[in-house]
């Protein structure tokens, strides 16, 4: 059943993924990312990742598309008459940079015991130990907001920064 | 009294799903009879009452009348979009009941049956999840339709839903600090064990959350995004037949979610209130009914009717807060656009961040002393109805709450026009503008 679940998911995310990139109208490209996002959140549940999974689609899915619907909405770039794709110089720069990092993904296919990560995962026992004592949000949480609190912190002061900028310069606008 | 095999697993799901499900479409149906007659009760007319005794055949009616109409489709809309939009309005407003417990857990001879369709661990943020994908219909019907009435109707409900998603977030986070964890199922037991219903100690963030329930349902004094008089009716202008049943069948499930989600949060959902023989809970792999003074959980026993009684208890409240909803809506008028935003930004999230910024120091400051039981409870309620009585009196400062026309009518700040001083022009001046 998980199996099955997992290959439909991988499908739709992959699918949704070539949506996003083939399909000209912006709008239909946005509702395959939604799907792809969606999908993602899928695969997170079935590895029992379901904050994970909550937060994509809260996110990313609910909040950061919706975003992007409103900016296409107000640029009018919502048909697809208009052929404003780059062609020349910027697609050759397009290919080269999408092929460079899908090259940096490929290259860490190989395993992921030797990675620095796999070193500090501390195996599946612990983690169960742990999910059982805190609960599934209570160990994201409580790290974040002991060990990582200084970090925490200080992206959250970015994000306020980041804000307060985008005031600032589209207040000389209006 | 032990968990369920995976095939009675799979048995009682499919079960749970189908009835709650179809009880949820017929709840529906009817909310749209209820809707009517009350309209007709405040505005002192009869209501539908011709089709069945008391009109309650109406529905039905309906329904078929619906099914039979011409399904139109503009020339100039996007077909593959106009034709989905209803779909993606539908599925989040009706799979959201899924985590919300209607009743007591039923002890069967095959295991313990947990009265709600999927337990899952991140119970409210589910909600949250769905809530916020539920903008997508109705924002894809109105640009899908071509039509700038659609589409202005379409806008708003976004700009709308993303404002008030804000401040219904953070109208949550204090009952989940006062539970401690994202369960529904352990909100309810939270509210058994203290004795007190969270309206009581956490009647602001009630109240907010009422408030934004309110906008993220397009309700009245929130129904901006089909604002008849001015924008025919919004986003499903073009609709007609089943499409256009479908976006009002998702509104009155938003509606019937929304109020199952108060009555569970803040009401102690299907907890009977000044009795203890339905304080159930599911504890690590056995049905508890409390702990012992050693911290020994106490294995419980219920009979069937423990499920009966406590589901009407659920049903009682959720069909209260139905009648608010639409008791509200033919009593208030609408609020105008700016007052929208206005309230969502200005008013409910400065409060609802200064609430839960005073509420966890109140609950931080009585955990360090050691105050317990009844008397947390106490303190909580009366920090939190000063609290309300803050936010109604000062914060809003008489613009919104209570009342728009009544209050300071000679006051500049209340006019969001400004004034635009023109240049006057005069003939011949033209030779002074270097002055």
């Amino acid at each position: 059943m998980v199996d099955i679940l997992f290959f439909v998911f991988a499908a739709t995310a992959v699918g949704g993924a070539l949506g996003v990139v083939l399909l000209k109208n912006p709008v239909s490209s946005l509702l395959f990312m939604v799907g792809t996002l969606a999908s993602l959140a899928g695969l997170f549940v079935l590895m029992e990742a379901h904050f994970l999974a909550a937060i994509q689609v809260i996110v990313y899915a609910g909040a950061i598309m919706v975003l992007f619907l409103f900016v296409i909405m107000l640029l009018n770039l919502g048909h697809d008459y208009r052929d404003d794709l780059k062609r020349g110089l910027g697609m050759f720069t397009g290919f080269a940079v999408a092929g460079a990092l899908a090259g940096l993904l490929v290259s860490q296919l190989r395993g992921v015991d030797d990675t620095p990560l796999a070193q500090h995962f501390p195996g599946p026992d612990a983690l169960d130990a742990l999910l059982a004592e805190r609960g599934i949000i209570g160990a994201i949480a409580h790290p974040l907001f002991t060990d990582y609190v200084v970090a925490f912190e200080l992206v959250g002061i970015l994000l306020l920064v980041a804000l307060v900028g985008a005031i600032v310069i589209a207040k000389r606008r209006v | 009294m032990n968990d369920l095999s995976p095939m009675a697993f799979w048995v009682t799901s499919s079960l749970k799903i189908l009835v709650v499900f179809s009880a949820l479409l017929a709840v529906v149906a009817f909310m749209t009879l209820v809707e009517r007659r009350i309209s007709a009760f405040i505005q002192d007319r009869r209501g539908p009452n011709r089709v069945g005794p008391f009109g309650i055949l109406q529905p039905v009616a309906d329904g078929i009348k619906n099914i039979l109409k011409e399904e139109t489709m503009p020339a100039t809309a996007n077909r593959t979009f106009f034709v989905l939009a209803p779909a993606l309005a539908i599925v989040p407003a009706v799979i959201t009941i899924a985590v919300v417990p209607f009743a007591a857990p039923l002890v069967t001879p095959w295991g313990t049956v947990g009265m709600i369709i999927a337990d899952i661990p991140i119970g409210i943020l589910y909600i949250l999840a769905l809530a916020s994908l539920g903008v997508y219909g109705l924002f894809l019907a109105g640009w899908a339709s071509n039509n700038k009435y659609a589409f202005l109707g379409g806008v708003r409900s976004a700009s709308q839903m993303v404002s008030y998603e804000v401040a219904l977030g953070l109208s949550i986070i204090p009952v989940l600090m006062l539970t401690g964890n994202v369960t529904l199922t352990e909100m309810v037991w939270q509210q058994q064990q203290m004795g007190f219903w969270f309206v009581f100690p956490l009647s602001l963030a009630f109240g907010l959350f009422v408030i934004s329930a309110f906008a993220e349902t397009n309700r009245l004094p929130f129904d901006l995004p089909e604002a008849e008089s001015e924008l025919v009716t919004g986003y499903h202008t073009e609709y007609s037949s089943m499409k256009f049943s479908m976006f009002f069948i998702a509104e009155y499930s938003h509606i019937l979610t929304a109020a199952a989600l108060m009555a569970t949060l803040f009401l102690g959902g299907w907890s009977i209130p000044f009795w203890s023989g339905d304080h159930l809970f599911w504890y690590e792999g056995m049905l508890i009914s409390g702990f012992t003074q050693a911290g020994e959980p106490v294995a419980a026993d219920p009979g069937w009717w423990v499920t009966v009684l406590t589901f009407l208890s659920f049903a009682l409240k959720t069909a209260f807060f139905v009648l608010v909803f639409m008791w509200v809506r033919w009593t208030l008028p609408r609020f105008r656009y700016d007052q929208v935003m206005h309230l969502g930004w200005k008013v409910m999230l400065p409060t609802a961040l200064g609430y839960v910024m005073a509420l966890a120091a109140t609950i931080l400051v009585l955990d360090q002393i050691g105050v317990e039981g009844f008397l947390f409870g106490a303190i909580l309620t009366a920090m939190s109805a000063l609290a309300t009585g803050i936010f109604v009196f000062v914060v809003d400062q008489d613009r919104l709450i209570t009342g728009a026309a009544v209050a300071g009518t000679d006051r500049e700040v209340r006019s969001p026009v400004r004034k635009v001083r023109r240049p006057v022009l005069q003939a011949g001046s033209s030779g002074s503008s270097g002055s």
